[in-house]
């Protein structure tokens, strides 16, 4: 029933530089496959030169000028030279170009390869021809890697600047989460040290309850999804706490329905409202109270719905969603980027908070 | 026989003084209450020497209850809210115990009482002034007999010093209360209320017109028509605060 939120960004990024890895690789054989084929073809038709001998001749300038461009593509990874500095870049492929034409030629010669005049001729004609095609390919190879380490330097930085943010969010989640009111602690333990002295017995529950309470609320993930059920579980373990701390003033009714509890939301969200609603009911009046909890599942969402009294000609003019709300509002917006989801209301003397959670189905 | 109250919202919270006073025979609890409504009540009944006094509860707290009393007996806090204890001393509270506390810390704070209760009766009547708020006032506490208000301060047009009380006038009603204008002056939001005479502070979001009234005096309309006489230096005041 665990499930969490990540942003979306980071997976994303990651998977397209996989493809692209794959493509370029994919891309490289098939062009350097693609001139073997039509140079050969070439070779073959124009010159009228064997098969065999044509074949060796473009396979092995080709494969020169690939590992050239693979030479060129591992420099630019240590050294990028800017917009400014391209000269370098045109210098190097120079260079690598006329080495190339020199070790085919060398290469070739050499050679098992059965070399006619014909092929000796023109093989000196065409260095000036080869040289120039080579410096280009080396150079279009230069300008591709150059792109790509560029590209992946921005990505980077994109990342670091999102992992950034995404640490940021953490941290904010985090302080908003449901922290421990050091007031709750406190009064639950000043009640335990009440009850130690005439009931032993419901001391020791009573020690039960409030540590399953603070594990429940230590171990959770900020951005964890969990069940309703297992919300409400949660959120029982709390109320027994204060029904012991309250005595008979306080009960609470709780209607969940039942296709509702598989429902997920952020951990540990409701048990704030309801906190805020119980102290509300409790210090506005001075009766005994009734906190309603109910929970309804509607069109892809999940509707939480907590109610208290209070008393409208004492109560103070709040703003807005105001008081223990505020955070409650904003954990919403960073999990959701909503800021709709939370809404009070008031109907006569009754305080209503509403909560909507989305459900991705 | 030492007469005591105990007034605290969580009734485990009073069964622990009620245990711990067990062992003061001298003492005894004439009533426990449940919220600064029923405190007020009892100890105007039953005049006790000494309270134990929680202070977030029902309605009123623990501060506001005590403005309401002609009289406050003696006052040891218990809370858990340890950011109020500057305050509570401030209101010339015998002591201060922290929730959860032990019998010994309870021992202590009682002893220093007994031994203060001993010397001089004197302590008590130091309360009624100066009783400040924990959180900025933004609400005033009125008994009218056996009933008592919670005036919200946005709703208060003016207020008028009155021998040892002052006035205090809303949209329909006026309300008296034992308070001191200085006691206002300090405990009002200053950016809303405004001293501007010897006897008189207003609410600056009432406030309409100001009209001459004499050489060197002025006098303030208020939107219920009220009119507010200003002071030399209340007019001077006004300004400022206007920024005029």
């Amino acid at each position: 029933m665990h499930r969490t939120l990540i942003g979306p960004t980071e997976a994303m990024s990651r998977e397209l530089l996989k493809i692209s890895t794959r493509k370029i690789v994919f891309a490289v054989i098939s062009w350097v496959a693609a001139l073997v084929a039509v140079e050969t073809y070439a070779l073959y038709d124009t010159f009228g030169f064997s098969i065999s001998l044509a074949l060796a001749d473009t396979v092995n300038f080709n494969l020169l000028i690939a590992t050239a461009g693979y030479i060129t593509f591992v420099s630019l990874r240590y050294y990028q030279p800017s917009a400014k500095n391209a000269v370098y870049l045109i210098v190097w492929d120079i260079g690598l170009a006329v080495l190339s034409v020199l070790a085919h030629n060398g290469i070739m010669v050499s050679g098992p390869f059965g070399l006619t005049d014909m092929y000796l001729s023109y093989l000196e004609s065409s260095q000036i021809f080869r040289g120039v095609l080579a410096w280009l390919m080396i150079t279009l190879m230069g300008i591709i890697s150059w792109t790509w380490f560029f590209m992946q330097d921005v990505r980077a930085g994109e990342k670091r600047e999102s992992d950034t943010m995404r640490l940021a969010r953490d941290a904010e989640l985090a302080t908003l989460r449901q922290q421990l009111q050091p007031h709750f602690l406190f009064n639950s333990l000043n009640s335990i040290s009440a009850l130690a002295g005439v009931r032993p017995e419901q001391a020791r529950k009573m020690i039960q309850q409030l540590s399953d309470f603070l594990r429940g609320t230590i171990k959770k993930d900020d951005q964890q999804l969990v069940s309703l059920k297992e919300e409400l579980s949660h959120l029982q373990l709390y109320l027994d706490i204060e029904k012991v701390r309250f005595g008979h003033r306080l009960s609470t009714e709780i209607i969940a329905q039942e296709s509702a509890s598989p429902n997920l939301l952020p951990s540990l969200l409701l048990q704030p409202i309801v906190e805020n609603a119980i102290k509300f009911g409790l210090y506005d009046t001075t009766g005994e109270i009734v906190i309603r909890i109910a929970a309804i599942t509607g069109d892809k969402q999940l509707i939480l719905r907590v109610e208290n009294p209070f008393d409208p000609e004492t109560s103070q003019p709040r703003s807005g969603t105001g008081f223990g709300l505020s955070s409650v509002q904003r954990r919403l917006y960073l999990l959701y980027g909503r800021n709709d989801l939370l809404s009070t209301r008031t109907q006569e003397k009754t305080f209503i908070t509403e909560v909507k959670i989305p459900q991705s189905v | 026989m030492i007469k005591t109250i105990l007034i605290d919202d969580e009734p485990l919270a009073r069964s622990i003084v009620v245990e711990y006073l067990q062992h003061y025979p001298e003492i005894s609890i004439v009533q426990e209450c449940n919220d600064g409504f029923e405190g007020v009540k009892a100890i105007t009944q039953h005049k006790p020497e000494l309270i134990f006094l929680d202070i977030q509860m029902p309605k009123i707290n623990g501060f506001e209850m005590l403005e309401l009393l002609e009289q406050p007996p003696s006052v040891i806090f218990t809370t858990a809210f340890d950011e109020y204890a500057i305050k509570a001393f401030e209101s010339h509270a015998i002591d201060y115990l922290l929730k959860p506390f032990s019998r010994e810390r309870f021992d202590k704070a009682l002893q220093k009482w007994l031994q203060q209760h001993k010397h001089a009766e004197a302590p008590r009547a130091l309360l009624t002034e100066d009783v400040r708020q924990p959180e900025e006032r933004n609400r005033i506490v009125i008994r009218e007999g056996s009933n008592i208000r919670i005036v919200p301060v946005h709703e208060i047009h003016y207020i008028e010093a009155y021998d040892d009380y002052v006035k205090i006038f809303t949209q329909k009603e006026m309300f008296m209360k034992k308070k001191t204008m200085s006691f206002y002056e300090k405990s009002l939001d200053e950016s809303q209320f405004v001293r501007v005479h010897r006897s008189y502070m207003l609410n600056l979001q009432q406030l309409t017109k100001i009209e001459p009234l004499e050489k060197d005096t002025y006098l303030a309309l208020l939107k219920s028509g009220a009119k507010v006489p200003l002071s030399k230096s209340g007019y001077a005041k006004l300004k400022g605060v206007l920024g005029l």
